[in-house]
């Protein structure tokens, strides 16, 4: 069972009761986590949480899409700017995030246009949208003379935008959300992303999309036009992003350009490539174990530069464990299964599989 | 006339920019198809190995030697560790590139500290009119043609440039002539490396040397290198034309920052008209 959740269920069938089970449990601990955990944890637990939302946009694109978009971060950055821009602005908080969700898919549009249109080849792909978020940061960067001002809110340049307000209770403005209230919205969001995306790719629109991924001139002659798919898979990431970042900037308080530079878009990788992007809890999963990580190896004293340790797992993930900690699990545990069982015909294509993410097999892509 | 003379010395300015930090990674790209994301930590390398060898009193020229020998060397080891293993796998040389390079930005910030240093060129300026031009720019801008004209004439004039252009069309036929090709695949990334370490040592007079120095020219390199197409030589050197002449004139009218983002954009632009880059239609060969 455990292999099938995490490695071997099919993104084309319908989930089934023991994941929507799944579902229900963790949404009945997280839900009900505030009673018992201090406000601390919380605050953690909804920035990972949030974070998660960036590599599941990631992880959907470059799994289910065969898309690696480094762009997913910029995306991040335009919905945590929209969202600190016109709440300063209108002092309406909730209308903001959305207004933040839209210009980032109406970001990805435009970028999608250009680059999938174009039929430009996978690696440039990955490369502009690289590009892009690095000039989208330095843009911001140089935004620090008082000319850039839009409506009352100054953009600052490198200093950020402080003092974003917090989120409203919709039906009560003059309520603003807590630490627990952005922690069970975070909760909630996460979750009918997770589930939202999961259904997404058992659709008819999921299928061509996977089917693009395995094999593009075959589905092109099947009469589907995969730039289309691809551009629209591109939009709901970026509006996924762009929703990771509205409430980055609201958890934050705060938004500055280092949340699209370098180091953030290789965290969002590194996210994805240890969680395994060959499924959607991957991405999660990833996300709250690098960040804790991380947030642990902050409080060490003897830890120095965390690339230094973030850069080999990287390497490392790439070149041995390709398809994530999960699938690997999975398998390994399948393959235990399976061998105390005797099923050979599983074992074999088990073996097969932790074969392939092999270092010493190639594969072109 | 000291305008026309100030504007054509911008633009060939931007262009040897671009063709320092894009030429390593152009011969590496366009001959191997690995993507070498860790370039500007390359570059960051070369203008640390310069930096130390000046203060130990070396001559600065010399010094730039020393760096792309340096550079060349710690390539081949990278290429034999990393790369070997990711052939055929070019986004995940991309991924690994990447993890390279956050190791060797954590590594330089370890052992020499956050903060930067510079180096000094010991050369003056010259006068053109009413402007003032510095001395080392001009150089730069000599040392970026030097460079371009001495791997062009490596590739097609020399039998090291023939073995590697065979083997790199296809191994196994040259390997079967004779040719050691893994040996050949290490000898042109290390290539591509010293070409990269000596255009680091040539910016270390004139940038800020810190260990995240190498982030300013990651975009430019790799624009001027996707823009150009499969054929490195040509292809670097006509996009770099473009884009630095773009560069040159938006950051002589405006600002740098709207001077790469007008660069970005017309790459994108470009990208969408001629999606295998300026010399995608051009046959192979060269």
């Amino acid at each position: 069972m455990a292999a099938r959740i995490f490695a071997m269920a099919p993104s084309s069938t319908s989930p089934r009761w023991w994941w929507w089970a799944f579902i229900v449990a963790a949404a009945a601990i997280l839900l009900t986590l505030p009673e018992y955990a201090d406000l601390g944890l919380q605050l953690d637990l909804s920035k990972i949480f949030i974070f998660s939302l960036l590599a599941l946009s990631m992880g959907f694109l470059w799994g289910f899409g065969g898309m690696l978009s480094f762009g997913q971060t910029a995306m991040f950055g335009v919905g945590g700017y929209t969202y600190a821009v016109l709440s300063l602005n209108t002092g309406e908080t909730t209308g903001s995030i959305f207004v933040a969700i839209l210009f980032a898919m109406a970001f990805a549009a435009i970028l999608g246009y250009f680059l999938i249109y174009g039929r430009i080849s996978a690696i440039y792909f990955s490369i502009i949208t690289l590009v892009v978020t690095l000039v989208l940061e330095k843009a911001m960067r140089s935004t620090s003379s008082e000319y850039y001002t839009i409506g009352d809110v100054q953009l600052r340049g490198q200093n950020g935008i402080s003092l974003v307000p917090s989120l409203q209770v919709p039906w009560n403005p003059s309520v603003e959300l807590f630490i627990d209230g952005v922690f069970y919205l975070s909760v909630v969001v996460l979750i009918l992303v997770y589930i939202g995306l999961r259904l997404l790719l058992t659709s008819r629109f999921g299928r061509i999309l996977v089917c693009i991924r395995e094999n593009e001139r075959r589905t092109e002659l099947l009469g589907y036009d995969s730039r289309k798919y691809q551009l629209i898979a591109f939009v709901i990431a970026g509006g996924v992003a762009g929703l990771s970042g509205a409430l980055f900037s609201v958890w934050n308080n705060f938004i500055a350009p280092e949340m699209m530079n370098l180091g953030s878009a290789a965290n969002v990788v590194i996210w994805v490539i240890v969680g395994g992007k060959s499924t959607l809890i991957g991405p999660i999963i990833g996300t709250a174990a690098i960040e804790y990580m991380t947030s642990w190896m902050g409080k060490q004293p003897w830890v120095g530069q965390v690339t230094l340790y973030l850069g080999p797992v990287l390497i490392m993930f790439v070149m041995v464990f390709k398809e994530g900690i999960l699938p690997t699990i999975g398998m390994g545990l399948a393959l235990i299964f399976d061998t105390v069982r005797g099923n050979s015909d599983g074992r074999a294509t088990m073996k097969r599989r932790i074969w392939r993410t092999n270092i010493f097999s190639k594969r072109t892509n | 006339m000291d305008e026309v003379g100030i504007f054509a010395f911008q633009i060939g300015y931007s262009f040897a920019i671009f063709i320092l930090i894009s030429l390593g990674l152009a011969v590496i790209f366009g001959m191997m198809r690995v993507i070498n994301l860790a370039q500007g930590e390359f570059i960051m390398l070369g203008a640390y190995v310069c930096l130390f060898a000046t203060k130990a009193g070396i001559d600065l020229w010399l010094a730039m030697l020393m760096s792309a020998v340096a550079v060349g060397l710690f390539g081949a080891i990278v290429e034999r560790l990393l790369i070997r293993w990711l052939y055929g796998r070019i986004l995940d040389t991309l991924l690994a590139t990447w993890g390279l390079s956050m190791l060797m930005v954590g590594t330089v910030t370890t052992l020499f500290g956050p903060q930067g240093e510079g180096v000094e060129s010991g050369l003056s300026a010259v006068q053109m009119g009413v402007y003032r031009i510095s001395e080392y720019d001009l150089v730069l801008i000599a040392i970026a043609i030097a460079l371009l004209i001495g791997t062009t004439c490596l590739w097609r004039f020399t039998r090291f440039g023939l073995i590697v252009r065979g083997t790199m069309q296809n191994a196994p036929m040259a390997g079967s002539l004779g040719v050691n090709t893994s040996l050949v695949y290490t000898a042109t990334f290390a290539f591509g490396s010293a070409l990269t370490g000596l255009a680091g040592a040539a910016f270390a007079p004139i940038a800020g040397i810190a260990p995240t120095m190498g982030i300013i020219y990651v975009a430019k390199a790799f624009i001027t290198v996707i823009s150009g197409g499969h054929l490195p030589l040509i292809g670097t050197m006509s996009a770099a034309g473009l884009f630095g002449t773009i560069d040159g004139v938006m950051g002589f009218v405006t600002t740098t920052v709207v001077a790469q983002i007008t660069v970005l954009l017309s790459a994108i632009l470009l990208l969408r008209l001629l999606p295998l880059g300026i010399t995608g239609r051009l046959k192979k060969g060269f």
